[in-house]
This record gives structure tokens, C-alpha cells and sequence, in this order.
């Protein structure tokens, strides 16, 4: 019969009720969501950086390095030329992928590579294939699934400049598959051929063929028998067909074309202490550990998580105040009710039940909307860290 | 067979000066008993006396030949919401509860009472002979002065009490409403033979009375203090 008296109570005073109840859900959630998001956080950074052995890129932060390479967020470090990798592989200390993460895709990043870092990721097509000529591209299945892509899809290169109207060309991309998920950046990320991503950047490029244009064409500028000057009227290519392939072309040496970063995988301890002291006196690139970069991230974090808590500390600490001073002057309010209760022949102990009933109803609401809320919280929180990595936003 | 019986009772709250002394005082079955006197002589105190909510530090109480001294608190409880009905002057209604569940609210506080489908339509019952049709269901809060006391009167009488205490139950009243529950007090002791106290300060309507007590008789020092047990 006290919980008739309980809830009644409770309904009576739903605003005060409600208040209460909102006080320690908001208390304890904010706490615990924070503590939640920073483990999830710490355990993804943590899984994508132990599974990163080393990299290799340009001298500056090497915090920005890592992120940059195993986040592939564009224009965050400066890039050394391609021939960076030749010098990684020599003496075959360590495989070397190389990472050309510059532009975007719908916003996604577009990240030039070699089949390698698919294999050293365990990355697999979940439909369609590999990327196998210039041109194609391999999307991550979040990526597909936020724009409704499928094999067969095009997915065009987002421009550098919007304002800069004579930049490079965006690229028509031809999707050749979609990853199976590994809820990493991976999904995330629209992958080509690193000589793809070289025309993107307009390092290569496709046009029609000059010494087949009568001079009048508008295209043809001069021609002598050694070579053929092309007017601005030419018409570069912005996507790579079977009739077109044949026409892109690299101008200069791709041994000093850009990359971001090289992943460099060592097959022993010894191997990675070799390649490390290579670096070591290099003024081009540098070599970084993005386990330790990362655990001395975190180990930042952690710190100011821990004035966090004691902020956390200190409001809990209010807010069980501010509900004693509720409870005792609602008791005081209470005092003839209580009297009464008493005189007409109810004892203190059910008394005092009554009203201990009243905070076990309000701490146990608040409690199971705490933990729904964690719940709910805790099921988009794996994707929100993944976006804030990928994107820099939840 | 007389229903409160009094003999030689003294009682002093502690860190006070007052005394209450009642060498004897009977009360019949059916007896309607106006008690009088100035204000903290211990008319309340004999109420709390009677009811077993103070105890006395000597002497007996004896409802229905049941000594309620020689009760332990939870008897003392159990005895006095089946056997004593209250009523006060502040009429002491639960404002989060319904006019229905306040006239219930001895069966919610007390174990020893079990509430039926019967008890429930008592209440209703009660409450329309007390003129409270249709509003049952009402805050208290929403209710006229007059209709709170007729409230608070259905309460004191839905465990079928001996004994009705009414502590200035009219003292809130405009005088309209002051006859009509004083009549409506009468009429359901009456009708269920129950013997009635009532401390007022209101000597107009001592005539209604079958007998008045005095208090000026027992009073000692006048520095009673509202002190519970």
C-alpha cells in the first residue's frame, strides 16, 4: 500500500519529480558517456595505430604525420617524392605501401595506393573487384552505403579550388568494387591506383591526339617534325575510358612525384631498427611509431580527462547537495502531513518508508533512463568516433 | 459500560512546567462530551491521552476496559486506528491525495486494516451521506473549507471507531458550515453509537452536548507544549 502512497506523491509533484529525476540522470550521464566515447576512442586509435608498424613521411609533427596515414585527413603534412619508397624497400629491410591521401570524393577521402595495402589491411571486396586500371577506384562500404554506390557507379573527384576555375579537372571515378566493412577510416575512403590519384592531383593527364589535329582545330598552336605546341583550347579528359586510357601520360619524373606517407612493414625488430636509423639523419623524411605517437596522444587526453572527472566530482557532488536540501525542505513541508499519518496510527518505520519508497522511485527512474541512455548512446558511438577520426566531426 | 475510562492520570512533558492531574473521568458508550477551557490548559494533551499518542507517566487509560498504557507502541497504533476516529481542527487532509484515498488512508498507513471492495464502497457511501457526491475523486485542495472537514470526518469514521476525538473541528468554519458538520458528527455517532469528545472553544454550541468538561478543573501551569510521542 506505501508505493499507492508513493506514486501518488510522485504524480502529485511530477514537475518536482521530474526535476529530480533529470538532475541525477544528467549527473551521471555526462560522466559516464564522456568515460564511454574515451575508451571506445582509445580502443579504436589504439587498434588502428598497433596495427600500423611504422611510417615514413615528410620531417614536422609526427602526430600529424600518423593521423594523416592512417586517417588519410588531406593537406594535414607536407609530401616527399614517390622515390622515398624505392629507398624504404632497399634492402629489402621492409615492405613499403605508399599513401597519396590529397583530395576528396563527395567530401571522403581519396587515397592513392598499391593493392599492397589492401592485403596488409585484410581488406577484401564485399562485391565487384579490385581496382585494376587507371581510373578505377575501390570505395569503403560507408561510403557506398551513404550515397547509394554500387559497382559500376561513378564517383567524380572533388574540385581543389571551387574558386579557382583553371585548377585541375575533377576525375570521373569508375567504382570497380566496395570493401567488405572493418568499421575503420577504411570505410570511409574512396581508394585508387596511386597513378590515379597522380592525375587527380593533374600530374598526368589524357587529351586528344595532337598529331592528329589539323593546325586550324584551334587545339594545335604550332607544329614542327620534332613537336607540337597545344593551345589552352585543348580539352583534357576528366575520365579515363577504354577509348581514352591510352592518352594519359605523365609529364616529368614519377620517381618525384608526392606521397603523404609510406607504411613500412618490417618483418623483424632488427629490420625496423635499420630502417629507423636510416631516417634518422634524413632532412626529406622521417620515420614514426604510430603506437607510440598515439599512447602519447592518449596519455594527454587521459590527463586532461582526469580534471574532467574532477569536474564531474565536483557536480555530482552539488547535485546530491541540492537534492538533500530538496529532500529536507520537502520534509519540512511534509511535517504535518507526517504528523498526521502518525497520530491517526501509522507507525515511524512506515512513515519513513514512504518517503524512502519516494527516492527509490526517482533514483530508479533516473537509473533506467541512464542506462538506456548509455545504450542508445552506445550504439552510434562506434560509427560518431569513426566519423570524428575520418572527418574531424561526429 | 463506560467507553474511556480515566483514573488518576498525571502527565508532564518533559522540559515544561505543566501538569496535567485527572483524579477520574468517565465516558459512556453513545456519550457525546464537549471539553472547554483556556487555551494550553491540556485539552489536546487528554485527546493525545486518550487516543495513546502520548502516554501518561501515571495512572490508567482504559478504552473499553483495554488499558491502553499497558500497550506497546505498535499495539498502541494498531489499537488506535481500529478503535479511534480523529478528527482536527486543521482538518490535516493529504493534498497529493484524492478526497477518496484521503477517507481511505487509515487502510494505506496500517497494516492491521485490510482495505476491500466493501471498505471502498463504505467510503463511498460515507461520503455521499456527508454530501460529497462526485467529488471523490477531487485534490482536497480543490474542495470548500466545509467539504475538507466533511473529508476528514469520513476518514475518522471509515474503521468503524469507538470512539470519535475531534480536536476544534469547527474552528475553521464560517458558522453555516459549523452547524452542518457538528449535525453530520452527530448524526453518523449516533447512528453507530459512538462516543464523541470534542475540545472547542466554541461555547455556542455547547448546548448539543450531552455533557461539558471543564478543563479549568485539572489545569495546573498553563505552558503546555505540542509535544508528540
Amino acid at each position: 500500500m506505501i508505493w499507492n502512497l508513493v506514486f501518488k506523491y510522485l504524480m502529485f509533484h511530477k514537475y518536482k519529480s521530474l526535476i529530480m529525476i533529470g538532475c541525477i540522470f544528467l549527473t551521471a550521464l555526462l560522466p559516464i558517456v564522456t568515460k564511454m566515447l574515451l575508451w571506445q576512442f582509445n580502443d579504436r586509435i589504439m587498434a588502428r595505430s598497433n596495427s600500423t608498424p611504422a611510417v615514413i613521411g615528410a620531417r614536422g609533427s609526427d602526430l600529424d604525420l600518423t593521423l594523416s596515414t592512417l586517417y588519410f585527413k588531406p593537406g594535414s603534412v607536407d609530401t616527399i617524392p614517390f622515390s622515398e619508397v624505392e629507398k624504404a624497400r632497399d634492402g629489402e629491410l621492409a615492405r613499403a605501401i605508399p599513401i597519396h591521401a590529397m583530395f576528396t570524393a563527395r567530401d571522403h577521402s581519396v587515397v592513392g595506393t598499391s593493392l599492397e595495402y589492401f592485403q596488409f589491411r585484410g581488406l577484401e571486396t564485399g562485391s565487384g573487384d579490385m581496382f585494376t586500371t587507371l581510373g578505377e577506384c575501390v570505395i569503403g562500404s560507408r561510403v557506398a552505403k551513404k550515397h547509394s554506390l554500387k559497382p559500376g557507379d561513378q564517383i567524380i573527384s572533388d574540385r581543389e579550388n571551387v574558386i579557382n576555375l583553371a585548377g585541375q579537372s575533377p576525375l570521373k571515378l569508375t567504382i570497380a568494387g566496395v570493401l567488405k566493412e572493418s568499421r575503420t577510416s577504411d570505410d570511409w575512403t574512396v581508394f585508387v591506383d596511386l597513378k590515379t590519384a597522380w592525375v587527380i592531383q593533374g600530374l598526368g593527364h589524357g587529351h586528344q591526339d595532337l598529331s592528329k589535329e589539323e593546325k586550324d582545330s584551334g587545339a594545335v598552336l604550332s607544329r614542327t617534325d620534332n613537336a607540337i605546341v597545344a593551345s589552352a583550347a585543348i580539352a583534357p579528359y576528366v575520365e579515363i575510358t577504354p577509348d581514352n586510357i591510352d592518352s594519359f601520360h605523365f609529364h616529368g619524373d614519377t620517381s618525384e612525384f608526392p606521397i603523404t606517407s609510406i607504411i613500412a612493414i618490417a618483418d623483424n625488430v632488427k629490420d625496423e631498427t635499420l630502417l629507423q636509423g636510416r631516417y634518422g639523419s634524413s632532412e626529406v623524411a622521417q620515420f614514426v611509431k604510430p603506437d607510440s605517437v598515439i599512447q602519447e596522444l592518449m596519455g594527454l587526453v587521459f590527463q586532461v580527462q582526469k580534471i574532467f572527472d574532477a569536474n564531474a566530482v565536483l557536480i555530482a557532488i552539488s547535485t546530491f547537495l541540492l537534492l538533500v536540501l530538496v529532500i529536507l525542505l520537502s520534509l519540512r513541508l511534509r511535517k504535518r502531513e507526517m504528523e498526521t499519518m502518525f497520530k491517526l496510527g501509522c507507525s515511524r518505520t512506515t512513515i519513513s518508508q514512504v518517503l524512502i519508497g519516494e527516492l527509490e522511485v526517482i533514483f530508479g527512474i533516473a537509473i533506467v533512463l541512464l542506462v538506456l541512455a548509455v545504450c542508445v548512446i552506445g550504439s552510434f558511438s562506434g560509427d560518431m568516433i569513426e566519423s570524428l577520426l575520418v572527418n574531424g566531426r561526429f | 459500560m463506560s467507553a474511556i475510562e480515566i483514573d488518576d492520570l498525571r502527565f508532564r512533558y518533559p522540559s515544561s512546567q505543566f501538569e496535567l492531574n485527572l483524579e477520574s473521568l468517565s465516558i459512556g458508550e453513545g456519550e457525546r462530551v464537549a471539553v472547554v477551557g483556556p487555551s494550553g490548559c491540556g485539552k489536546t494533551t487528554l485527546l493525545n491521552l486518550i487516543a495513546g499518542i502520548t502516554v501518561p507517566n501515571s495512572g490508567r487509560v482504559k478504552i473499553h476496559d483495554d488499558d491502553i498504557g499497558k500497550m506497546s507502541d505498535s499495539q498502541r497504533r494498531d489499537f488506535r486506528i481500529s478503535n479511534i476516529g480523529m478528527v482536527f481542527q486543521q482538518f490535516e487532509l493529504v493534498e497529493y491525495l484524492s478526497a477518496r484515498d484521503n477517507i481511505l488512508l487509515p487502510y494505506a498507513i496500517n497494516a492491521s486494516l485490510t482495505l476491500t471492495d466493501s471498505v471502498r464502497d463504505k467510503a463511498v457511501d460515507l461520503a455521499n451521506s456527508m454530501g460529497l457526491d462526485g467529488k471523490l475523486d477531487r485534490f482536497t485542495t480543490k474542495l470548500s473549507q466545509g467539504e475538507q472537514q466533511r473529508v476528514a470526518i469520513c476518514r475518522a469514521l471509515i474503521a468503524d471507531p469507538k470512539i470519535i476525538l475531534a480536536d476544534e473541528p469547527t474552528g475553521n468554519l464560517d458558522p453555516k458550515n459549523k452547524r452542518v458538520i457538528l449535525d453530520l458528527i452527530f448524526a453518523q455517532a449516533d447512528a453507530n453509537s459512538q462516543s464523541l469528545v470534542v475540545v472547542t472553544h466554541d461555547m455556542s454550541i455547547l448546548d448539543a452536548f450531552d455533557r461539558k468538561i471543564d478543563f479549568e478543573d485539572f489545569f495546573v501551569e498553563a505552558e503546555e507544549q505540542e509535544v508528540v510521542a
